[in-house]
């Protein structure tokens, strides 16, 4: 795990100019994609979700993470497959 | 090797998943793959998660991960097309929801009191549960709009911004108690309860059109508060997916502004609608307009018989009739007349952010036909026919000529360039940002009034009929 704050903190900056750059690249065409599929990326939480759940002491955390989880799965499974769905209508089919 | 770096290194592979999908999702050729390394890139932070040594009780993860996949999967695979926005809305807030549920548990457990008592896990935790709340709450109102659970029309009320502003101080307040005691059950209540009011009052206020900001932001929110819990629990793969999706909602926000030219603050503060319907209810009253005739279906045939290109602008009246299989109906037949058919997207058409290109490739228009605002502006001024269909703010010529309209200076489709101009409407009520539209008056503007999808169908049959 990263012990150093300071550690977290590089990553964030340069995770969001790595961000800034990669999706300024996307055209308006797929914006909705996009969001939507950045949107279950954010569903990464569920890794703190587990975590928080994991603990081997039952107590409140431990159902707040279980909470966690469902939400957090809502997110990535739906998200990635709405976006799938989506994405699936854009790409290039035969003439019919 | 021990298997703490194993996680790690799992991590950073999930990261560079993340980052790699989101590239190939900037061609449409390349997108489906591209979500599908994303989807990758979560399974595998997830497995590494699993392995990781600090987790020991597996029931209640399987558990929620079997009901939550169950539940998204059911979601997905129901939605219809058009309630796309709300989709996302919620799907957003439930992101929200799970980053502030991982922080107060961290806070519960102690999580902030334990290491060298640094602040930095304690702030963390606030801001997690603070943003991580607004984005919740504040989606699960965009939400309601979209659903049309409750009106569209922003909500306001006195000392609207003093009111928050307060509401904002005191969730600052309840954050520096967090972090000076983190026992301190009061002030997390307080976080609690200010973070979900946030949200429900700083999304009211702000009307229908002007949804597409609210949910790029809201989406930035989910990604910046999955961040926070990454800070919380030292883990740098949640820090860099989250400001991955952090940033994306960023960057959708800046372009919705401009596409609108106006500034992130107005769009949040300034109740647009409701100002814009006071001061030019003034403005309508004082010009004194000439009646406007309704044309019909035939007459639109009649036009379209001696046309030989058109370009179509679709708006959100297109989706709230679910008009867009109806639309590609009309293209066709248009086309079989030998009729060059293009779309003209203007960015900020419907509730979210490449909503009107989502709904015409449902209706399997190819996206070569669907054109950027930039790219086809130029060319309308050679087109026999622009087809206005349920959009209006997006091709008002009042905000490229009259300095006095609330929307002076907004970049829109120059549809009244054309030959002819068909504008399908149900109405002519000025719509819902309440804004005199000068186009529905002009000498070559055909008004066809009418449920788009109805209109639609009515103009297929007659012009084939012709």
């Amino acid at each position: 795990m990263l012990a150093d704050p300071a550690a977290a903190l590089t990553i964030f900056v340069l995770s969001m100019f790595v961000g800034f750059f990669v999706i300024a690249k996307v055209p308006p065409l797929l914006h909705t994609p996009l969001m939507s599929g950045s949107n279950a990326i954010s569903g990464i939480t569920i890794v703190g979700a587990i975590l928080a759940a994991g603990h081997a002491d039952a107590t409140t955390a431990t159902w707040l993470g279980f909470a966690a989880i469902v939400f957090a799965t809502i997110n990535c499974v739906g998200g990635f497959l709405v976006t799938n769905r989506m994405l699936a209508m854009f790409a290039p089919k035969k003439k019919d | 090797m021990d298997s703490a770096f194993l996680v790690q290194f799992a991590y950073l592979v999930s990261a560079v998943l993340f980052i790699f999908g989101i590239m190939r999702m900037s061609a449409a050729k390349t997108a489906v793959s591209g979500n599908a390394i994303a989807a990758v890139g979560m399974l595998v932070a997830v497995v590494a998660t699993l392995l990781n040594r600090g987790v020991v009780s597996y029931t209640v993860i399987i558990a929620g991960i079997v009901v939550g996949s169950a539940i998204g999967l059911v979601m997905a695979t129901r939605i219809q097309m058009t309630a796309m926005p709300q989709m996302v809305a919620l799907l957003n807030g439930f992101g929200g929801i799970a980053s502030l549920l991982v922080a107060s548990a961290e806070l519960l457990r102690g999580g902030a009191t334990v290491g060298d008592g640094s602040v930095v896990v304690p702030v963390a935790i606030f801001l997690g549960i603070l943003i991580g709340g607004i984005t919740f709450t504040g989606s699960l109102i965009a939400f309601a709009k979209l659903q049309e659970v409750m009106s569209g029309a922003p909500i306001t009320y006195p000392l609207q911004q003093v009111v928050n502003g307060a509401i904002f101080v005191t969730a600052i307040g309840s954050g520096v108690m967090i972090v000076q005691d983190p026992t301190n059950m009061t002030a997390f209540a307080v976080l609690l309860g200010t973070a979900g009011l946030l949200g429900v009052l700083s999304v009211i206020p702000i009307g229908g059109a002007d949804m597409p900001v609210v949910i790029s932001l809201l989406n930035s929110y989910s990604g910046l508060a999955a961040c926070a819990t990454g800070f919380v629990l030292g883990n740098g793969g949640l820090v860099i997916a989250g400001s991955l999706v952090g940033s994306a909602g960023l960057i959708l926000t800046k372009i919705m502004c401009d596409a609108m030219n106006r500034s992130i603050t107005n769009v949040l503060f300034g109740a647009f609608g409701a100002a814009g319907a006071a001061s030019t209810a003034g403005a309508t009253g004082g010009v004194d307009r000439p009646a406007v005739k309704g044309y019909t279906a035939d007459d639109a045939a009649i036009v379209f018989n001696s046309a030989q290109s058109a370009i179509i602008v679709p708006g959100y009246g297109m989706a709230v009739a679910q008009a867009q299989h109806a639309v590609r109906e009309l293209v066709d037949v248009l086309e079989a007349k030998g009729i060059k058919v293009r779309f003209a997207i203007h960015p900020v058409a419907g509730r979210m952010p490449g909503h009107m290109n989502v709904l015409l490739a449902e209706a399997n228009v190819p996206y070569e036909k669907l054109i950027e605002m930039e790219q086809i502006n130029s060319d309308f001024g050679e087109t026999d026919v622009a087809l206005v269909i349920g959009a209006n703010d997006v091709v008002n010529p009042a905000a490229r000529e009259d300095e006095s309209s609330p929307i002076y200076g907004m970049p829109v489709l120059d549809v009244d360039y054309a030959q002819h101009v068909m504008v399908v409407k149900r109405s002519l009520n000025t719509g819902f940002a309440g804004i005199d539209n000068p186009l529905f008056y002009n000498e070559n503007t055909m008004m066809l009034f009418g449920d788009a999808k109805g209109m639609a169908s009515a103009m297929a049959e007659a012009i084939s009929e012709s």
